[in-house]
């Protein structure tokens, strides 16, 4: 039963706060383009970004795939699998006839092993920075530049430099499928030089595009830039000895052996604490790494069930 | 048969005008011959009202401040004049090139292709115009009257069929002879024209109307020919010709250009020209070759000529604009511009004083057939700050390889591909940064050589939209990557039992310390009959170095400090790739496994 006290003013009053707040709803909702304010109702829902294949079963299953219009980051240590998991994603796009490109910062690349992996070398435009410009990083740090010119040009020749202005000029130009940056060669403090917004303003470049941007590298630099981050190494081996303590395949001449045995041991061919190596190094092949990914970031709706994945690569004269 | 006319009148002085479009508002004056004897050889319809007459010399222009002297220019008349034949041959296929400044064109069956013959004429006359050229167009039935329509009335004239003498008869005889309008006129032309003018026939109404067998009496067969083209009643065909598919712009300047930005100016101008000629007959460009004449400088350039020994030896001194001849003579004056001596030293000094000038050449090869005249003048700006000449710049010459447009289309579902104009651009941008044949596309080459590969130009493979066979994303194991060194780093290596031990690497420091695992060697060898041979072993190994298990604590670290999962925590071991130069003897590592 109401209130005998205020039985119609607390229907009346109702009513006039309802009219009210529906008027100041109605207000609040009104787009107003010099505040810049946008309600929350009419903000648009982005939809998740189309995918493409990374070339490796498993990195599909882990993270979705690469998102076409986003920057996505691959960081880890040396001889953690990162160029094989870039050659990869370039042999994928370029069998969908995508044109590539790739900013070789160090100068790094090899093309017989971009040939192994599949990667169409006519459809790959190959972006070497830095030769000549090693050079006179080494005269640069005997002596400091003797005016703004020159350390304008010296500026210029710095191989990170060089690979950001390609980029950009590369992502203005439009028409590439996928355009790589390979800062795996450059020092972590030179990758960490490079400013955030030179990050954002490579992905706005890229973004309601269809192109892929990929980086690799040792650390992760790109930061909250990257619409998929990933972080990779070798697959530590399960029983640990003293010195192996990172897992490759190695198959001896003499006889087959499983992974299991090999782990296991002191490794054929390998020294160990306790004596020579058992077998001579000629009866040794690499035979293939394994490598463990692990998504850090990742802006895909759908989360994957695992964020740690395992896979292998195989060594050329073995694939 | 319909036929056109294209004339330009004051062909030499248009011809300058085209290369020099801001000189059209003024009078200007094209002088030929050797200084200080020039004369005037055309003039510009400004000119001509300023009372400047071809057959002037220079010294009688002196006194006039507005008229622009500009010398006769061989190279630019060559141009406007394959100009004229491109316009024409844009219209028809049959051209007649009647003289430098005449061509005629057969129209026969154009008219349902370009409309009525008003509308031919009109649409030369404007291109003719765009690629620089004021001209007169007349169309008739037979190719003399259409020459002498445009030869005599200016802008565009149509003569019906039929009403040839009607149209002409107010035109001077004068047209009729079109050689006496070169600084050395034909004498015959002008005593037949004096006799016409004795006659008191002074136009083609009054020669149309002499007797026939009166003029022929007189003139012979000359005047009876004179007759029927001026009633129009002659009949000939065309000679036409087949020009060829050259396309050159050429440009001498007045004075040396030192800085890049007017030649920029006037790359800008030529482009448009040539680009203009080209989309006229259909055609795009393959090649650009800039040519510049550069002027080095001047230089003395002493020879040493040993003549007999004379004791009575006398010398002349001389001098003149361009030798100059040291001499020693005692009493005799300096004998002018003769270069005869009577007597000779033992040896006579002769100092010439000469310029130096070199061609500087510059090719851009383009990977598609285009026609865009801004790509060309950035592609050629960014090309000559890469190379530049280095020396002041005296003429431009800019020509054209022609080739047949692109045509493609493109698919619906098929993945895009660059821009060819921007792509162009966007490489000459990058390789300028980055250097000459440091951006392209590979081609590997058939070699076991280390680094057999080539850099190439980048031409995007079209997509035929076939997937290839196997070519399922998922379907074989990646590949495990190497990372070259380039160049390789030498290492000093310490060897136990013949196999590498330990390895120090004084350029990286991750490249130091014991080898925890080895595999090799792998020989391989070639070009052993060359003398660029080589000979190596190649070993694989497996090192931990400090500095690689920073990087994974570092990554460890940071994954602990933000709750992921710990994963590699001691994953300090790289691989490499060890080689042993068996020519040199030293070590080098090759690059890493990764």
């Amino acid at each position: 039963m109401a209130s005998p006290l205020f039985p119609i003013e607390t229907h009346a009053f109702a009513g006039v706060l309802e009219a009210k707040s529906a008027s100041l709803l109605r207000k609040l909702t009104r787009k107003s383009p010099q505040a810049g304010i946008t309600s929350a109702s009419h903000l648009e829902i982005r939809p998740s970004p189309e995918t493409a294949s990374f070339g490796i079963r498993q990195v599909d299953a882990l993270t979705g795939g690469l998102p076409r219009g986003c920057l996505t980051e691959v960081s880890g240590a040396d001889s953690s699998g990162r160029t094989s998991l870039m050659l990869s994603a370039l042999a994928a796009a370029t069998c969908r006839e995508e044109i590539c490109a790739l900013i070789d910062v160090s100068d790094a690349f090899d093309p017989h092993s971009a040939a192994a992996a599949g990667v169409d070398l006519g459809r790959l435009l190959w972006v070497r920075c830095g030769s000549h410009a090693q050079a006179s990083a080494l005269s640069r740090r005997r002596r400091q530049p003797a005016s703004l010119q020159e350390w304008e040009r010296r500026r210029m020749e710095d191989p990170v430099e060089q690979a950001l202005r390609a980029t950009d000029l590369l992502l203005q130009s439009s028409g590439f499928g996928m355009v790589a940056i390979d800062l795996a060669g450059t020092a972590p403090k030179m990758a960490r030089r490079i400013p955030l917004t030179t990050w954002f303003r490579f992905r706005r470049a890229v973004e309601n595009t269809p192109a892929i941007l990929l980086v690799i590298g040792v650390e992760s630099c790109t930061q909250s830039c990257a619409s998929l981050a990933v972080e990779i190494s070798r697959q530590e081996t399960s029983r640990q000895s003293s010195v192996v303590s990172s897992r490759f395949s190695v198959l001896s001449s003499q006889s087959s052996f499983f992974r299991e045995e090999h782990s296991s041991s002191r490794g054929e061919g390998c020294r160990d604490q306790d004596g020579p190596a058992k077998k001579p190094p000629h009866t040794e092949l690499l035979t293939e790494i394994e490598i463990q990914l692990a998504v850090v970031r990742s802006r895909n709706e759908r989360k994957a069930m695992q964020s740690v994945g395992n896979f292998a690569t195989k060594t050329a004269w073995t694939a | 048969m319909p036929f056109a006319c294209i004339f330009v009148p004051d062909f030499p002085a248009e011809a300058i005008l085209r290369a020099e479009p801001g000189l059209r508002s003024q009078a200007v004056a094209v002088l030929e011959g050797k200084p200080p004897l020039q004369k005037v050889y055309a003039v510009n319809e400004n000119a001509r009202r300023a009372g400047i007459e071809p057959g002037m010399a220079k010294i009688q222009l002196e006194a006039l401040t507005e008229i622009v002297l500009r010398p006769r220019s061989a190279l630019q008349e060559t141009a406007a004049h394959a100009a004229l034949l491109d316009c024409a041959q844009s219209f028809s296929p049959r051209v007649e090139d009647t003289a430098p400044d005449t061509v005629i064109l057969d129209l026969s069956g154009l008219e349902s292709l370009f409309g009525s013959l008003p509308k031919i004429a009109r649409d030369i006359a404007r291109r003719t115009s765009d690629l620089g050229l004021e001209a007169n167009v007349a169309t008739a039935f037979n190719p003399d009257t259409a020459r002498f329509a445009a030869r005599g009335f200016s802008g565009v004239t149509v003569i019906a069929e039929g009403k040839e003498a009607e149209r002409m008869g107010n035109l001077p005889l004068d047209v009729l002879f079109p050689e006496l309008t070169s600084p050395e006129p034909c004498e015959a032309a002008a005593r037949l024209l004096e006799t016409f003018d004795l006659w008191g026939v002074r136009n083609f109404r009054a020669l149309c109307a002499l007797p026939e067998v009166a003029l022929s009496e007189r003139l012979g067969r000359r005047g009876v020919g004179l007759q029927q083209l001026a009633r129009g009643a002659t009949s000939r065909t065309l000679v036409p010709v087949d020009p060829p598919l050259i396309f050159e712009e050429a440009m001498e300047l007045d004075h040396p250009l030192v800085l890049l930005e007017p030649l920029a100016f006037l790359l800008a101008h030529m482009l448009d020209q040539l680009c203009a000629r080209l989309a006229a007959r259909a055609l795009a460009v393959q090649e650009l070759r800039l040519q510049l004449h550069l002027d080095n400088g001047f230089h003395f350039v002493e020879d040493v000529v040993c003549g007999d020994v004379d004791p009575d030896s006398n010398i002349h001194y001389q001098q003149n604009a361009e030798v100059l001849r040291f001499a020693q003579d005692d009493n005799t004056e300096p004998s002018g511009a003769s270069t005869t001596e009577t007597r000779f030293p033992r040896a006579t000094r002769n100092v010439k004083l000469e310029t130096r000038n070199s061609t500087f050449t510059r090719t851009v090869e383009l990977p598609i057939p285009m026609l865009d005249a801004k790509v060309f003048l950035k592609l050629l700006q960014l090309d000559l700050k890469a190379h530049p000449p280095g020396a002041p710049i005296l003429k431009v010459h800019l020509s054209a390889t022609p080739a047949q447009p692109r045509t493609t289309q493109g698919g619906l579902f098929l993945p895009p591909t660059p821009e060819p104009e921007k792509l162009e651009l966007t490489l000459a941008r990058i390789a300028g940064m980055v250097g000459e044949g440091k951006v392209g596309s590979l081609q590997l080459l058939d070699s076991h050589r280390p680094e057999a590969f080539r850099m190439q130009r980048f031409v995007p493979v079209e997509p035929s939209g076939k997937k290839e066979e196997g070519a399922s994303d998922n379907s074989r194991a990646p590949v495990t990557a190497l990372r070259i060194f380039r160049p390789a780093l030498r290492a000093a290596v310490t060897l136990h039992d013949g196999k590498p031990a330990h390895v120090i690497c004084n350029k990286r420091k991750e490249i130091h310390g014991d080898i925890i695992w080895i595999a090799g060697p792998w020989r391989s060898s070639g070009d052993w009959w060359e003398q660029d041979g080589w000979a190596r072993d190649e070993w694989d190994i497996a090192l931990q170095s400090s500095v690689a298990s920073r990087q994974s604590s570092a990554i460890t670290s940071r994954q602990t400090s933000v709750g992921s999962k710990s994963f590699g925590d001691k994953n300090s071991l790289a691989l490499f790739r060890l080689v042993h130069d068996l020519l040199s003897g030293h070590w080098f590592v090759e690059g890493t496994y990764d």
